[in-house]
């Protein structure tokens, strides 16, 4: 099943490489609502500033639903998920890939978005160790949750309006805790934030499990 | 175009006795939360609305747990009864939900002094909203019964997970910032606690009521889709039949037409 999971999430990103659509669509996507932020939120007044943990998250998730949708957009074309379903890899591995290549995805944009808000917004980042983690914890349950309410919405025709719909009220614990453990990290208390991760940790080993063990007769059905 | 042994309503006399009951029990229930029940101390007559409101949020809630309910057994016995059951127990929950934050809102305007605050329950109810309606729009997508059904039975079963999860996350999220939520006051009056658990009898009485009906709406809908294409065909031919010049039109759907082509 690794070995699955493997091949996929290699395809996936090799797709994502050659037609850079990451590069050239999604992340200066990123980048446009850190400064539409900075539009909505008057720089100078400090509210920025003191948002910004929660600006850096709703950015993910905002370049999240893209990835996810364009993860199984490069499926629909010509039939693919049929090639995929009569590959006889594990769906469970089909999963595990997917979910892998888009949370690769998005731990990039991340690095590009935390560039973004320490040199747009000012942000002094403190708190390294929690940061990280809080970013793995978060992305890992963003691309299971993701993908398993992907596949849902695949293949019928109004994807794109509906897969929002689903996914953010699923994501908002993601949301919560992630902000606050970030938080926690540029206040300087990092003890307040860990117990945040174990909640995205908890979150993104239950998506993870319930997705690779449903995924089979959901992509049967897509 | 309908099948012949279809019932042409969803009411039995088991309904109409049980619509009859919850009439009489709407009626008391009123009364006692209108009239005979004392002003709450600090509440005073705004309490009254929560005997309205906590039955419907409960009922809320049971229709959650029936949707998850319905969706687990429907992936382990793939029975369209329980997918049916799923389906509609859904969309009683989304019509309670909006009816809790209505009346939550209407309460919290004299009791608090505004219609909205960010209280865990508040907005956790918010997102259970947002939840069901996201189950509601996926319900709603044309597609085969049984894709439709898997995929609907998916989302169902992780409705009542995910609200625990967005519960426990904004309880914790708002414990941080303010001290203890505002609840019920701990002594209540005798007369109080009985209104109260009546109204919550009579909420379940509508509750099943409703339930029973939109089933069996929901089943006739369910099997007009799996006789629609007979029915089409019966009706054509019986058309063509009524013409006897006109040679039968086959059915079109997967048959290929005997058209000449050019």
């Amino acid at each position: 099943m690794f070995r699955d999971a493997w091949l996929v999430a290699a395809k996936d990103l090799r797709i994502e490489l050659r037609s850079r659509i990451g590069l050239n669509q999604i992340a200066p996507f990123a980048l446009l609502v850190l400064i539409l932020f900075a539009f909505a939120l008057d720089p100078d007044s400090g509210v920025l500033d003191k948002a910004t943990p929660g600006l850096f998250w709703v950015a993910v998730l905002f370049c999240g639903l893209l990835a996810i949708q364009r993860s199984f957009a490069v499926e629909a074309a010509d039939d693919n998920r049929d090639a995929l379903r009569l590959s006889g890899l594990a769906p469970g591995g089909i999963f595990l890939g997917k979910a892998l290549a888009v949370c690769l995805e998005l731990l990039a944009l991340e690095v590009v978005l935390g560039f973004g808000v320490v040199l747009l917004y000012s942000t002094h980042a403190s708190g390294w160790g929690l940061l990280v983690t809080t970013c793995l914890a978060a992305t890992a349950g963003i691309g299971a949750a993701g993908t398993l309410y992907g596949v849902l919405a695949a293949g019928l025709r109004v994807r794109e309006t509906l897969l929002p719909l689903l996914l953010l009220p699923v994501l908002a614990p993601v949301l919560i805790a992630s902000t606050r453990a970030f938080e926690a990290a540029r206040d300087g208390n990092p003890g307040q934030g860990w117990p945040w991760v174990g909640l995205l940790a908890l979150f993104a080993v239950a998506y993870t499990v319930i997705g690779a063990v449903g995924f089979g007769s959901l992509l049967e059905d897509s | 175009m309908t099948s012949t042994d279809a019932p042409a309503g969803t009411g039995s006399t088991g309904t109409r006795v049980l619509g009859l009951v919850t009439l009489a029990a709407l009626a008391l229930g009123a009364y006692l939360a209108l009239v005979a029940s004392p002003p709450d101390e600090n509440m005073g007559d705004a309490v009254r609305l929560l005997y309205l409101h906590v039955p419907i949020v409960t009922m809320a809630y049971v229709g959650c747990g029936l949707c998850t309910l319905g969706s687990a057994l429907y992936l382990w016995k793939r029975s369209e009864w329980w997918d049916v059951t799923a389906a509609v127990s859904a969309e009683l929950a989304l019509v309670f939900t909006a009816l809790t934050l209505v009346t939550g809102m209407i309460w919290g305007k004299p009791t608090w002094g505004t219609y909205w605050v960010w209280d865990p329950r508040l907005t956790s109810t918010a997102m259970l909203g947002l939840l069901l309606l996201g189950y509601a729009a996926i319900r709603r997508m044309p597609s085969e019964p049984v894709v439709r059904a898997r995929r609907t039975a998916i989302v169902g079963l992780l409705l009542v997970p995910n609200v625990y999860i967005v519960n426990r996350s904004v309880t914790w999220w708002r414990s941080l910032h303010q001290g203890t939520t505002i609840g019920l006051q701990p002594k209540i009056h005798d007369l109080m606690f009985f209104t109260l658990m009546f109204d919550l009898l009579v909420g379940a009485l509508v509750f099943t009521w409703l339930l029973i009906h939109r089933w069996r709406l929901a089943w006739l809908e369910h099997e007009l889709e799996l006789n629609e294409l007979d029915d089409a065909i019966a009706a054509r031919r019986a058309e063509a039949g009524a013409h006897p010049g006109v040679p039968p039109t086959p059915p079109r759907i997967g048959v290929p037409t005997t058209e000449p082509t050019t």
